[in-house]
């Protein structure tokens, strides 16, 4: 039966189970997905990320309404997809993550080591991934267009290459090693590869996400963080230069592909 | 209180299709804690959807229920301006209502 | 259109406006049907919501996935366009629970809605439509899934 004529969302949309026989593993897994689009749950993140932002919270009791993520105090749309990149007022690149604590320490009082250290999904780091998932969500869309005006972002663009390609730990992993050639996949999940641009929605035009499997809400940083924990790597610091650099390569790499976070993944 | 519900409804010919998140753990009380204890189950139980002040759906779940639930549905005679409340109700008697206008 | 703030802002106040009216289910409202929900089999659980006869049909839609990259969120529907239905219920045959959901059918909606549930493991799932005789009418498909949703 030609069931492959019929768009499958459409077939979906008349309430006709697709037919089963004639469909790959990897069509089923497209379908789940495009099933789970609509309502995406980090549209709750969203929500609590931007009432945060707003919110007089912290030791000096402030908003965060006059952070300057890149494009002046208190500008948000946009500025997503122009991160990783430098700041003046830090003498550093830095990255939507590292950039919040910047934010939260300077003008609310936080400790930011101290919050650098907490669990992902707990405490102030749960409030840090909720923001920057209403940062990311209001340049949904956007493409990425990362500066490489200043020597900085330059010099850890370098770096981010550098670590991208670099092998090491227990089993001598380098992000390469997964997302250095084109059609590599683990069990399921697609490998994307990242040492050129993706495509739209792909690897860092992907996070955060919202990760059914635990109901979490993964930013970059997490994301990073569990690939190198894959690798059998000791974790990078939390907004480490390392991450970063890693950060400003595959951002770089991603000029022009549009952003589609925050995702739902698995 | 628990976190804000997220309600979309939007108006179609005579009907409106809502679609709602809420922000809920919905533990089975299938897991276990790193203790080796099982995680005590806690989850909405009712959901109650209306139209303009009138109960227009009521829902009965279990424990399977994803976490962060979805729920989409249709209501009959509706339109532009008028508001659906959702109201959930969990095991542990918590329970929270938010309400949308449907454009 | 208002902005998310906003919107969030006014429900608190709609919310607790409502409360203090005193809109809160009478006692009337039935309570949830706790043997349903502890039912081990599909049968039983269909049979606990008032059933009298459960048969197939093809006037019940189940709108499920083929298969699921997480049993942590499936998304499943059911549907009718039969007229006289009371009640429309979800199941998972392998579940630990059972039933999933029960959806209470008025005239104010259409007998149509849509949920995302957990699966433990690759099972069959089950729409089922209660009408108003007793009747209980089905249609059910398996789902598969790549990692079981129920554990850590």
């Amino acid at each position: 039966m030609r069931q492959a004529l019929i768009p499958v969302a459409l077939a979906m949309a008349l309430g006709a189970a697709p037919v089963l026989a004639q469909k790959t593993a990897s069509q089923g897994i497209d379908e789940y997905r495009a099933m789970l689009q609509d309502g995406n749950p980090a549209d709750l993140f969203e929500a609590k990320g931007e009432d945060l932002w707003k919110q007089k919270r912290g030791p000096k009791n402030a908003s965060l309404e006059a952070c300057d993520m890149g494009q002046g105090p208190g500008v948000i749309k946009g500025v997503f997809v122009s991160l990783p990149k430098y700041f003046a007022d830090t003498g550093k690149v830095q990255d939507l993550e590292s950039r919040l604590l910047t934010c939260m320490q300077t003008l609310q009082g936080f400790d930011a080591q101290a919050i650098a250290k907490t669990n992902f999904g707990s405490g102030e780091m749960a409030n840090v991934t909720a923001m920057a998932t209403w940062i990311a969500a209001e340049s949904k869309g956007l493409k990425f267009n990362l500066s490489q005006s200043h020597a900085q972002e330059r010099v850890m663009y370098e770096v981010g290459k550098r670590l991208f390609f670099m092998r090491g730990g227990t089993h001598d992993f380098s992000c390469a090693s997964c997302h250095g050639e084109e059609g590599k996949r683990i069990r399921l999940q697609d490998l994307p590869m990242l040492s050129k641009n993706p495509g739209d929605g792909v690897g860092f035009a992907a996070w955060p996400a919202y990760r059914v499997s635990n109901g979490q809400m993964w930013g970059m940083q997490q994301r990073l963080n569990d690939c190198y924990r894959q690798q059998r790597f000791p974790f990078p610091g939390f907004a480490s230069d390392a991450t970063v650099a890693l950060g400003v390569y595959l951002g770089v790499n991603a000029q022009g592909a549009a952003s589609i976070a925050p995702a739902i993944k698995r | 209180m628990a976190d804000p519900m997220r309600i979309r409804a939007q108006a179609s010919g005579d009907k409106a299709t809502v679609r709602v998140l809420m922000s809920h753990e919905m533990e089975s009380g299938q897991r276990k804690d790193a203790a080796g204890k099982i995680v005590p189950a806690w989850f909405i139980q009712e959901v109650t959807a209306s139209h303009n002040g009138k109960v227009v759906m009521t829902a009965e779940w279990g424990p399977a229920v994803s976490k962060n639930p979805y729920l989409q549905f249709s209501v009959k005679g509706a339109k532009a301006g008028d508001k659906v409340s959702i109201k959930w109700v969990d095991n542990r008697g918590d329970t929270r209502t938010d309400e949308a206008t449907i454009s | 259109m208002q902005n998310r703030r906003q919107a969030i802002q006014h429900s608190a106040v709609v919310a607790s406006l409502l409360a203090a009216s005193g809109w809160l289910p009478t006692a009337a409202q039935a309570a949830p049907n706790k043997a349903a929900f502890d039912a081990k089999t599909v049968q039983e659980a269909i049979k606990a919501s008032g059933a009298a006869s459960i048969s197939e049909s093809k006037d019940v839609t189940l709108t499920a996935p083929d298969i699921a990259e997480n049993g942590a969120v499936v998304p499943l529907g059911v549907s009718t366009a039969m007229s006289g239905v009371k009640h429309l219920l979800i199941l998972v045959e392998k579940n630990p629970s059972v039933l999933v959901a029960v959806f209470n059918v008025t005239d104010a909606v259409d007998a149509n809605f849509a949920t995302r549930s957990k699966m433990g493991q690759s099972s069959d799932v089950y729409a089922v439509a209660i009408m108003n005789d007793g009747r209980a009418l089905f249609a059910k498909k398996e789902v598969k899934v790549t990692l079981g949703g129920c554990g850590g």
